[in-house]
């Protein structure tokens, strides 16, 4: 797994290539609270390259999602294929994402 | 039937879950040939071994890099199987609470027993709780079933 950080605006955006899972988690995490803790609020992470995301790798995005929340912030996800988007639905946390179908349409009104 | 499993498959895996990656893509090359839909071999079991093999290092061997993980493939009777086992002093898979009901959903762990149940046709525990069995029947119709009663 490796990722490519850029901003749009104020909007950190980061697009992962490869599966989130519990090998390669704490990357991803390390990345994005160091982004907040130098003032980023706004996350956008995009999933457009990634086959395959573990429990574990869902907790991390949970884990993120609730730091930023506490920072006044929001993360949002984009681009989940088929498989993505049937594990986001059966652990329901579908309902606690804004999750986009491009991260053009994340960035949108952000 | 040409499954490339053959009589079966053994792995013994370190306690290092880097090493799950790689350890399940090569139990699915294996697996590429099974009379399965795609779909239900590359997300359901893909995902079921995945989550048996990250459980069985972070909390049965608690990630000590002394201890292993066993990991037996088969194709029987029309069931493609795979049995999880490590050296821990087991858990009570009852006890594991429902991380969808929503005083969970916040919560950043728990999700792993879930989709196994969710995306296998059989999960279970030895009685000690340190070994569990998928099973995805490969006469399933659909291109995405599972759901185990465990």
């Amino acid at each position: 797994m490796s990722f490519q950080v850029s901003k749009s605006g104020d909007v950190t955006l980061i697009e992962v290539e490869g599966q989130l899972i519990v090998g390669n988690r704490q990357e991803l995490k390390q990345q994005v609270l160091e982004q907040l803790e130098d003032g980023d609020q706004k996350f956008v992470i995009d999933f457009a390259n990634t086959g395959y995301i573990d429990s574990s790798g869902l907790g991390v995005l949970v884990s993120l999602s609730k730091k930023i929340r506490e920072q006044g912030g929001e993360l949002r996800l984009s681009s989940l294929n088929e498989d993505l988007r049937t594990l986001f639905e059966l652990t329901k946390l579908d309902t606690l994402f804004r999750i986009a179908d491009t991260k053009e349409q994340a960035l949108e009104g952000f | 039937m040409n499954n490339g499993i053959g009589s079966g498959l053994v792995l013994e895996l370190p306690t290092d879950v880097r090493s799950i990656e790689t350890a399940v893509d090569y139990v699915m090359s294996r697996c590429s040939a099974c009379a399965v839909h795609a779909r239900r071999l590359h997300l359901n079991f893909r995902v079921g071994l995945t989550e048996a093999l990250s459980n069985a290092m972070l909390y049965g061997n608690a990630h000590d890099p002394s201890q292993s993980v066993v990991v037996e493939v088969s194709i029987a009777q029309g069931r493609l199987q795979a049995i999880v086992r490590d050296h821990g002093s087991g858990f009570d898979p009852r006890a594991v609470p429902d991380p969808t009901l929503p005083e969970n959903l916040s919560r950043p762990c728990g999700r792993g027993l879930f989709l196994m149940r969710q995306l296998l046709d059989e999960v279970w525990y030895n009685e000690r709780g340190n070994e569990v069995t998928l099973v995805l029947r490969l006469d399933s119709g659909g291109p995405f079933e599972g759901g185990a009663e465990a």
